[in-house]
């Protein structure tokens, strides 16, 4: 199928980065258009949404902050990962940094697959792992204070 | 040598400043740098041990060598996503 003109900025931004400005539906479709292949039969997308309760505390909004060039470093060695493991091609990861109200999408990621099983298994392993090892730290400003995540988990 | 050093979120709360430059006697590890940190900003004695240490982007042990220019950063445990 031919891909129609687009010169949507999505289309040109690296698939693996952190942003400042929202993710947003038009945001992840031309993800997915990116990065699945006509040999691809799956795609699985993740995207982390910002809730409102926290460990029984009612939450108002989040900030993330990352270490530049270190989140997308440890992002890039996922997507190698992925690759090498699930003979993924396709995969983009995007998180978003600073303030972001509930509701909001702080975290994406698009993995494509020839099969769905490698799909669901290489998405579940790419958000997993940037949980644990992206340098990227997340404070909830709950109504009865702020306090930085820092458990393990 | 001189190094930077890095703090981000909880460690650059705590310490108040977002990087420094910190000079170290040849040769030196990254502990040493974690004892003359801790030296400049006490707070930094409980926060240090729960943080893993990254050079120049990289997660490394805590007896690696440093080199001159070396970015330093203490990373408290993470939570992306």
């Amino acid at each position: 199928m031919a891909q129609l003109p687009s010169d949507h900025e999505a289309d040109s931004m690296p698939l693996i980065r952190m942003t400042t400005e929202p993710i947003d539906d038009a945001m992840i479709r031309a993800l997915v258009a990116r990065v699945t292949a006509q040999s691809d039969g799956g795609v699985v997308t993740f995207e982390g949404i910002v809730r409102n309760s926290s460990r029984g505390k009612r939450i108002r909004y989040l900030e993330y902050e990352a270490y530049p060039g270190m989140a997308e470093a440890e992002m890039a060695k996922i997507a190698a990962t992925v690759e090498e493991r699930w003979g993924a091609r396709g995969i983009a990861m995007i998180h978003r940094t600073g303030r972001l109200e509930i509701g909001e999408c702080s975290v994406v990621v698009v993995v494509a697959c020839p099969h769905r099983a490698e799909a669901f298994d290489a998405c579940r392993f790419a958000i997993d792992t940037l949980k644990a090892t992206v340098p990227i730290w997340k404070k909830e400003v709950a109504e009865d204070g702020a306090e930085w995540i820092e458990e393990q988990g | 040598m001189q190094v930077q050093v890095r703090y981000f979120a909880s460690l650059r709360e705590a310490t108040g400043i977002e990087r420094e430059h910190l000079a170290l006697p040849t040769p030196a590890t990254v502990a040493d740098a974690r004892s003359a940190l801790v030296a400049r900003h006490p707070m930094l004695a409980t926060l240090l041990p729960r943080c893993a240490t990254a050079i120049n982007h990289a997660y490394v042990e805590a007896d690696r060598p440093l080199d001159e220019g070396d970015e330093l950063a203490f990373l408290p445990p993470v939570g992306g996503g």
